[in-house]
């Protein structure tokens, strides 16, 4: 098996497991930051380095839509987009997760207009969190690697069949440089395996009507037939995830817990600014502070019972949130991983932080910042202000 | 007729039952008004048959005889396109649509 070290960027890390994978339909629209993905894809076909047929139609609307008809036909698919784009997907993206197509696709987060700012936040995917589709967000090159491989597993699980969402940071993970282990294209190959649909839209000899009209006797019962697929995947994530680790030596679960051992405080945080926050809390453990990391990798669905254990031992914890929710209590992050700890006996003290929109830099001295928050919460009980800013000019 | 559980669904909304339109009788969506067929002005063009969204009218021998109102929907396309002088189908008052088979 020969694996090796390439320098690839965030963008380039997802068109290699592209290539590799192989989906028979590539239907796409290219959006930055997530260009370099589709232009790379289209270079690999161009060079007859993969068989799929890529599909670029006159918008990413239309191009769910190639995604979604190329599924029902029985193909293995995927997509990459970002920001306006995957909004203009996003009715799409209801029909894709409701007729439980296994279509994969790179979100390459970037934030919303207005105005408009090509740069990192995570207002896209999260905007489209009750779509139905899995989301799994990613740290960095390796990870955005790593977990679009594993979304065509989960994705197409036979107890799941439901589309993936690998998010990753438009830019600071796109566009940055960074050596990554490229695994061997045939293990990638035998790891993702082959795609047997459920049904095809081209065998003529089984045929079917998908996504027909349900009147008020049967939506119930359909859209609570549509939530299997996605309460089940939280398993098949955990399995998919081990058995990577297993075959390629980088294990995934739901979230990573850093230096939490004995830890007092928690900065609860997704994507690159985990990488960032690690060295703070290095710093921070240097001096003698008990303050640890939680980087939940998958979002959707929220592994609410796992996040609820994990959180319970501390006085303090901190959830950052790079998107809003306009008019809720805190951001998406926070609500769920609040609404995870009201069952527990202990809870601890609970502040939310919205940072980095529009690519706004989080940098170590801000995690610091939110450290010395936590251990005043914890001294004396009192939360001064349960949801805040980083780095806002007040 | 036994509805299924929600578990007995086919995953994916998919419909293995295929050619069942009959089953929906799109006339219980009919509401205020019915089309008349007139038969002494028929001219037996078949604009009425070719417009009609949900094949209610009815044809016996290659004849237009009239209309289907278990599936007819009420729109008035065929009192629309009907070409004859006098009118063959007329849109008239219904005081009550088809009684309503659902349950839910």
């Amino acid at each position: 098996m020969l694996s090796t070290r390439k320098t690839l960027n965030g963008n380039q890390s997802i068109a290699e497991a592209v290539r590799q994978v192989d989906p028979e339909v590539i239907g796409a629209y290219p959006i930055t930051p997530s260009t370099a993905i589709i232009e790379t894809i289209a270079q690999f076909k161009a060079d007859g380095m993969i068989s799929g047929e890529f599909v670029c139609p006159e918008s990413e609307h239309s191009a769910m839509s190639v995604c979604i008809g190329a599924s029902a036909a029985g193909g293995r698919v995927m997509t990459a987009t970002a920001s306006q784009g995957l909004v203009l997907m996003y009715e799409m993206l209801y029909i894709a997760a409701g007729l439980r197509l296994p279509i994969v696709a790179a979100v390459v987060n970037r934030a919303l207009s207005p105005p408009i700012n090509i740069h990192c936040d995570h207002s896209d995917s999260m905007g489209g969190r009750d779509s139905g589709w899995i989301q799994i967000y990613s740290e960095n090159c390796q990870e955005a690697y790593d977990n679009f491989i594993q979304a065509f597993r989960i994705a197409e699980h036979m107890d799941v069949r439901t589309p993936v969402i690998v998010g990753l940071d438009g830019f600071i993970i796109s566009h940055s440089m960074e050596v990554i282990q490229v695994e061997d294209d045939e293990a990638v190959r035998s790891f993702v395996g082959e795609f047997t649909p459920l049904h095809s839209l081209l065998d003529t000899e089984k045929r079917f009507s998908i996504g027909p009209l349900d009147f008020t006797d049967y939506y119930l019962e359909h859209k609570r037939n549509q939530l299997e697929g996605i309460e089940n995947s939280t398993q098949a994530v955990a399995a998919v995830g081990e058995d990577f680790g297993r075959i390629f030596g980088r294990k995934y679960g739901f979230f990573e817990e850093y230096r939490t051992d004995d830890a007092e405080l928690c900065i609860l945080v997704m994507s690159s600014a985990a990488g960032t926050c690690k060295d703070a809390v290095d710093i921070l453990r240097h001096k003698g502070k008990k303050v640890g990391l939680i980087k939940p990798r998958l979002f959707r669905p929220f592994p609410h019972k796992e996040i609820a254990a994990a959180l319970c031992p501390f006085e303090a914890v901190a959830v950052l949130d790079r998107s809003v929710s306009p008019g809720s209590f805190g951001g998406p992050l926070f609500s769920e991983v609040r609404s995870a700890l009201y069952d527990c006996e202990k809870r601890p003290k609970i502040v939310n932080y919205i940072y980095g929109l529009g690519g706004r830099d989080i940098k170590v001295e801000h995690f610091l910042e939110v450290a010395g928050k936590l251990e005043a919460i914890a001294d004396t009980g009192k939360i001064e202000e349960a949801c805040g800013y980083i780095n806002l000019r007040e | 007729m036994r509805k299924e559980t929600w578990k007995e669904l086919e995953v994916g909304t998919v419909n293995l039952d295929t050619a069942n339109s009959r089953d929906n009788r799109t006339g219980t969506w009919r509401s205020g008004r019915k089309p008349e067929f007139i038969p002494e002005n028929c001219i037996q063009c078949f604009f009425c048959w070719l417009y009609c969204p949900h094949f209610a009218i009815k044809v016996e021998d290659k004849e237009v005889i009239g209309i289907d109102y278990d599936y007819c929907t009420g729109c008035g396309l065929c009192a629309e396109e009907c070409p004859s002088k006098d009118k063959a189908i007329v849109m008239i008052k219904e005081e009550l649509a088809l009684d309503a088979e659902r349950e839910c």
